[in-house]
Parts: C-alpha cells; sequence; structure tokens
C-alpha cells in the first residue's frame, strides 16, 4: 500500500472510532433528558415552559404533538419570510443589503424551518447579520430540535403499552435545545474560533496585498452559526461556499471536528432509541446497519475521487486524484470523508464542491439522499426515518414465514405497514416528478450550467437534495429562479412533514397496543440476519426506484468520460 | 386552537431572544475575551498596515511571488451589474468553478494552466481551481515547482528559496490529519524579509 493511502485510511478509520466512542455516551445522556431522568436545568425549563401556557407533567396524543410541531414551525416559517423580506427596514444590516425577493425569501424560510438548509442565496452577499442571527441561527436550533422531539416521542410510543399519549412536543423541543443543542453549540464555536472561524459584528475587513491590489474580505458572526449548522443537521453556511471556505473551516483540525459535530447527534439517536425502549440490542442493530452503509458509501466515493479524473492523465501528476473544487488542507480524503457524511445525514454543508466530485462520487452523494437519508440522517428524523424501513423490512419478514409481524413486541398490522409504504412515494415523487415538471416545463435547461449528462445530474441532485432536507447541491446550477425555488421549497415540504406526521401517527398508534411478551416464534429484531434483511430493503427500494435516471446521469457520464467524450 | 398556537409563538420569541439573540451575542463576547485575533479574521499586519488573513488566499500574479491556487471567484462587472467579471481571490464572494468532471472547459482550462506552468504532469492543485476560491495553500510539491521561477525574478539562489519553502511546509495536523501543506501568503511574506 502507497503511504498516501495508509495516511487516508487512518483518517477514516480514526473519524469512525471517534464518532462511535462520542456517540455512545451522548446517546445514553439524551435518554436521560428525554425521559426527564435529568433535571439540571428544571427551573430554566419551567421558566420558559410557564409563560408558554404548558403545564407541567404534559402529556399529548398523537394527533396534538403532531399539530403542535406543524404549528410551532409555520410560526417560524412566517416570522422567517418577514424578516428576510424587509432586512433592509431592520436593524443589524451593516452592508445595507436590500429585502430578499419573494421567491427567494420563500425558498430560504422554508429551506430553513424544514431543516434543510438549501442555499438558494449567497450568504456574503444577500444576508444582513440580523437575518443571518435572529432568522437563520435561530431556526437552525428549533428545526433540529423539531426533529429529535420526533424521535422522542416516536421511541416514547414504542415503549409504552396501551399508552394514549406519546409525550409533549412542547417540552421535548425545550429539552433538546437546552440540554443537547445550546451547550454544545456553545462550546463547538468556542473551540472554533481559537481554531480561526471568525465572530464579529463587523461585516468586512480591507487589506492591501502584497501586490498593491485592495482585498475586501468578508467577514461576521460565523462560528456560531457553523457550530449548530453542524450539530443540528442544517448545513446552511454563513458563506457561498460553505465549509469550503476558509473561514468556515479553517484547518485539518476544524475539519475533523465539524465531521464529527455533523454525525455524533444523528449516530447517538441510535442509543437513545435503545435505551428508551429498554432493549440496547434494538439500538445496536440499528447502529450497525447505519454503519455499514456509511462504510460502503465512503470507500466507494474516497476510491472514486482518488482515482481522479482520466481525462486529465498525463496532464496532472497521477495519483494526486481529482482535487477541481477541492481544498489543499483536505486532500482527497478529507473532502470525500465529508462528502459521504454530509449526505448520509440531512447535514447538507459541503467543504467541497460536490458539482465536481467525479461522476462515481456524485452518484453516492446522491443516491445517499434518495434513499431517504436514514444512513444516520438528520437529527431526530434519520433514526425514524430508519424506523419506517424497519416496519417494512419486519412485514416483509413476516410475510416470508406466514407470521403476523412484530417489533419490540407490538404488532405491526394494516395500518402501520398502509402508512410506512405511503412515506415510500415522498422521494420518487418530490425527486422524479418535480424534476420531471421541470424538464417538461422548459425551465430546468435554462438553470443547467453543464451540458451532457452531467446537466441532468445537477437537476437530480437538487430535487433529491430538497426532498431529502439534504440542502447541499451541485452548485452550478442556478435554483434561485421564480420556478426552482418555488418547487424546491415544496418538495422541501413534502420531504420534512410527509415523513414526520405518518411516524408520529404509527408511533400514536403502536403506543396504544400491548406488548406481547417475547417467544420462540418471535423473529429477533437485533441480529445480523435482520441488520442484512433491513439494508436489503433499503437498497431495492432505492435501487428499483432511482438506478433508470442514474444511468441516465452520473453512470452516462462516466461512460462517457472513459470513452474521452467531454460536453 | 390557542392551546396550541400560544406555546408556538412564545417559544418560538424566547427561542429568537435565546438562541438567535444572547447565543451569538454571548459567543461574539466571549471570543472577543478568549481569541480576539482569531475572532477578527486572522489578519496580517506588516508595518502597520493590513495585507490580508492569514487563513485567506490572495491573487498572486508577479514572478516575484510565490502564486496560490486557480481561483474561480468572480465580482458584479462594472459595466454591467447583471454580469460578472473574472475576481480571482475575491473575499467578499467565495465560488468554486462548479465545472463539471466531463466539462470541456475544465479540460481545456487544466491543459491551458499546466502549459503556462510549464511542467508535465503539473501538480494537481496549481492547475485546478480550489473549492472556496480562497485557498491559502499550495501542496509541497506545488510550491517546489516554482522555486526556479521566484529565484531568478529575485536574483536569489535557488537553494535559498526551497529551504525557504521546505522551513514552510506544514506537516498533517498531529501527523494524522490533513495533508501535507504551504500557506502561501506566509511564505511571500517570508520571502519578503528575506530580500529587504
Amino acid at each position: 500500500m502507497s503511504p498516501t493511502l495508509i495516511s487516508d485510511l487512518i483518517q477514516i478509520g480514526l473519524y469512525l472510532v471517534l464518532l462511535t466512542a462520542l456517540a455512545v455516551p451522548l446517546g445514553l445522556y439524551m435518554a436521560k433528558v428525554f425521559t426527564g431522568e435529568i433535571a439540571l436545568l428544571g427551573a430554566v425549563e419551567r421558566a420558559v415552559l410557564a409563560p408558554a401556557g404548558v403545564p407541567r407533567k404534559h402529556e399529548q396524543h398523537w394527533t396534538a404533538y403532531a399539530l403542535s410541531l406543524l404549528a410551532f414551525n409555520a410560526a417560524g416559517f412566517v416570522v422567517l419570510y418577514l424578516v428576510l423580506r424587509f432586512q433592509d427596514l431592520l436593524p443589524l444590516n451593516p452592508q445595507g443589503f436590500d429585502g430578499v425577493a419573494p421567491h427567494l425569501a420563500f425558498n430560504t424560510a422554508l429551506s430553513f424551518v424544514t431543516n434543510t438548509n438549501w442555499q438558494s442565496y449567497g450568504g456574503e452577499t444577500t444576508l444582513s447579520n440580523l437575518s443571518q442571527m435572529a432568522g437563520l441561527t435561530t431556526q437552525n436550533f428549533v428545526s433540529a430540535a423539531s426533529g429529535m422531539a420526533v424521535a422522542a416521542a416516536v421511541a416514547r410510543g414504542l415503549a409504552s403499552r396501551q399508552a394514549r399519549a406519546i409525550g409533549s412536543f412542547w417540552t421535548d423541543l425545550v429539552r433538546a435545545i437546552l440540554y443537547v443543542l445550546l451547550p454544545a453549540s456553545i462550546l463547538l464555536a468556542l473551540v472554533l474560533v481559537w481554531l480561526g472561524v471568525p465572530q464579529t459584528l463587523d461585516a468586512s475587513a480591507t487589506a492591501t496585498t502584497l501586490e498593491g491590489a485592495q482585498q475586501t474580505i468578508a467577514l461576521g458572526p460565523v462560528a456560531s452559526q457553523i457550530a449548530i449548522k453542524q450539530l443540528g443537521t442544517n448545513g446552511g453556511g454563513f458563506f457561498n461556499v460553505n465549509s469550503a471556505h476558509p473561514f468556515e473551516n479553517p484547518s485539518a483540525l476544524s475539519n475533523l471536528l465539524e465531521m464529527l459535530a455533523i454525525l455524533v447527534v444523528p449516530a447517538a439517536f441510535c442509543v437513545t432509541f435503545g435505551r428508551m425502549v429498554g432493549d440496547r440490542r434494538q439500538g445496536r442493530a440499528l447502529f450497525a446497519a447505519m454503519g455499514v452503509m456509511l462504510v460502503v458509501a465512503i470507500a466507494i466515493l474516497y476510491g472514486a475521487e482518488q482515482i481522479g479524473n482520466p481525462l486529465q492523465a498525463g496532464v496532472v501528476e497521477a495519483g494526486a486524484g481529482s482535487m477541481e473544487g477541492k481544498e489543499v488542507r483536505f486532500g482527497v480524503v478529507g473532502s470525500a470523508l465529508w462528502a459521504a457524511l454530509t449526505t448520509a445525514a440531512s447535514n447538507g454543508s459541503v467543504n467541497a464542491m460536490h458539482d465536481s466530485l467525479t461522476p462515481i462520487g456524485g452518484l453516492v452523494a446522491m443516491l445517499q439522499m434518495q434513499l431517504g437519508e436514514v444512513v444516520f440522517g438528520g437529527v431526530g428524523v434519520g433514526l425514524t426515518g430508519m424506523l419506517l424501513f424497519v416496519i417494512l423490512t419486519v412485514f416483509l419478514a413476516g410475510l416470508m414465514v406466514g407470521r403476523t409481524p412484530e417489533y419490540l413486541g407490538k404488532k405491526i398490522e394494516a395500518r402501520e405497514v398502509k402508512l410506512a409504504a405511503l412515506t415510500l412515494l415522498i422521494m420518487p415523487i418530490g425527486v422524479l416528478v418535480l424534476a420531471a415538471l421541470a424538464v417538461a416545463t422548459g425551465d430546468a435547461q435554462t438553470s443547467i450550467q453543464d451540458a451532457g449528462p452531467h446537466g441532468l445530474s445537477e437537476l437530480l441532485y437538487a430535487y433529491s437534495s430538497a426532498t431529502g432536507n439534504n440542502g447541499s447541491a451541485f452548485a452550478g446550477f442556478n435554483a434561485n429562479v421564480p420556478w426552482h425555488d418555488t418547487w424546491l421549497g415544496l418538495a422541501m415540504l413534502l420531504g420534512r412533514f410527509g415523513t414526520i406526521v405518518p411516524i408520529l401517527a404509527i408511533a400514536g398508534s403502536l403506543a396504544g397496543k400491548r406488548t406481547t411478551p417475547e417467544s420462540a416464534g418471535t423473529f429477533p429484531t437485533h441480529g445480523p440476519l435482520f441488520v442484512g434483511l433491513l439494508i436489503a430493503t433499503i437498497l431495492i427500494v432505492g435501487a428499483l426506484t432511482f438506478l433508470p435516471v442514474l444511468a441516465l446521469g452520473p453512470i452516462a457520464e462516466q461512460v462517457s468520460i472513459l470513452a474521452g467524450q467531454t460536453f | 386552537m390557542l392551546s396550541i398556537l400560544r406555546p408556538a409563538l412564545v417559544l418560538l420569541a424566547l427561542f429568537t431572544l435565546l438562541t438567535g439573540v444572547a447565543y451569538p451575542l454571548a459567543v461574539t463576547g466571549l471570543a472577543r475575551i478568549l481569541a480576539p485575533a482569531q475572532a477578527g479574521g486572522s489578519l496580517v499586519v506588516r508595518d502597520g498596515a493590513v495585507v490580508g488573513s492569514a487563513l485567506i488566499g490572495q491573487a498572486f500574479g508577479a514572478d516575484r511571488y510565490f502564486h496560490g491556487r486557480p481561483s474561480a471567484t468572480t465580482a458584479p462587472d462594472p459595466a454591467d451589474p447583471a454580469k460578472t467579471v473574472e475576481a480571482p481571490y475575491n473575499a467578499a464572494a467565495s465560488s468554486g468553478s462548479n465545472l463539471a468532471p466531463s466539462a470541456t472547459a475544465l479540460k481545456e482550462a487544466v491543459a491551458a494552466r499546466a502549459a503556462a506552468l510549464g511542467v508535465t504532469p503539473a501538480p494537481a492543485d496549481l492547475v485546478t481551481a480550489s473549492a472556496s476560491g480562497l485557498d491559502p495553500h499550495v501542496s509541497p510539491q506545488g510550491a517546489l515547482v516554482q522555486v526556479a521561477r521566484v529565484a531568478a525574478a529575485r536574483g536569489l539562489p535557488e537553494a535559498a528559496v526551497r529551504g525557504l519553502v521546505e522551513r514552510h511546509v506544514e506537516d498533517r495536523t498531529f501527523g494524522v490529519l490533513g495533508e501535507p501543506r504551504v500557506n502561501v501568503l506566509a511564505l511571500n511574506l517570508a520571502l519578503d524579509a528575506l530580500t529587504r
């Protein structure tokens, strides 16, 4: 093995070990937070909940839980939309930016409320400090906390016996922020500042370069936003190029810390789930299924980027990999690893330009989003997305052996399977139907930067990212036009609440059922056999749906490149 | 309905104050005390004037300086604000090229840069645009291939310039993380100090 390969494998291995080592204690801690066993900040919690009119020991039926979540997010959308539209009339606008255009404000507000954080805007050229802080940073916290609340409610539903309620959305929301997101963000933000990420209310600094030119260097309250955008799987950057900007991610060490921040909360939720349902093996099985899929994705993505672009063979040093759209301090491995993580999670921050990834590298990123981001996924919603696949898997396994499917002692019946199957339609509708509409109306072509199959990939990536609530982009694609801003916004809405509401309904329905004790006939859901079946279900559903269109995009591009064809 | 709307509005207001205002301002205050230089953008001062940021690359075109990577940043066209013009290392509007791996424009740009450099095969980082357009680093190889040009332009022995480059190579952090790299601005500042 070459020294580069050994060093790269060590970096990947080190990351995976650190992630697991952090996820376990955090997961156990979060379980205690959501069951109320840790009440260190009880006084603060009451001080927040009392004026909101939420009583002590508040409990909600799943419908009230879901309505609360929807009302809270709707209010967030309206406020954020207004802040963006009228930022020119509001304070903290040192650059004197205009109010954001209606379609862009609509898209950006939906994007942050749905935890997508798609950047149709260029941060440093569009948004005032007030918009970035009070607008975007707030939604970074509360949209992440909403997802975490959903996971807590679902775990509670599975754990309870013949219960009517699945917890209190308001209490879960407040706890997720006070006990997890806020303290972790303060800590991470300060470490990032120490590593070089700016944190100032000044908009820019001016320098006279060594060659005598004037360089305006955009600054701002960057670190505080970066910390929560990574921890909350938000991903919307302060700067246009997101975490590739040296001010968002200045060094190899900041890169490692931010990569850990991207996946640690979603990974920890597997542990939280196991603990809350009283069977830690169940959490480990989900962690294993996600882990296996992540390692495969990393291996393919890294391999494709390290092999590089055959069109540059002979011109560029062999073995350097594909460096277009990558930063020297991260190199191929630090960029490929990040690309795999950010599309596994619904994070979507990037430290390399995904548009310039090799076709196979881009395919892996796209496919991970199209599978519904269940490989750790978004905070909370990654776990619940995976549970939808678990329900389908136990259903399929039940069909094979001819028994009523069960999960954690709860009978899985027609209602649950129907709801889970319904959510399978979300990704195809958001990606295939909406993208096809864009093509049919001619609105796709005007936004595409690159000719040939890559143009289709740009469009597909945009709609996959929006429906999956990821937020990363093939950024050559100009999404900031009324058609795409609107339809991508609706895709985000569909992808977010189209899965959250059904999973809450399933949780409510399972909470009401009695738990049957494990018997010799129970199909175990914690062993390697189940993990394998679960992965197979995910891949079959995802691959069958998206293989044809992937063949027209990235696969066709790869074949063209191998044949020496450019566009 | 009120039982749902009231907590929604009250909690949104409280969290806007807590996470949208108090949190960033508290971090700003703490950062100013704990790490003022970094919080302000790691600005580099020479002879009392700000010459750049240690973390942000800048455009170098003269033979007497080491050059950074190609940058795809642009700026509004002074003649027509709806259009943009090339403006490498525009630190007010970061951007990559976003070119597809199969793009003819990419293949041609890489070939042209390699030809201009006069080195085949060329170090990958010197002929490809960075992600941010502001990459402050080049690879050690990317600096070493420029030694002859810089030494000739400054009338310095090549060995002296090469030694300077080697002293500016930053190894992997903790010997493990990231890639070996050279900060171009730091190297060029050291060059200027050498010949003063």
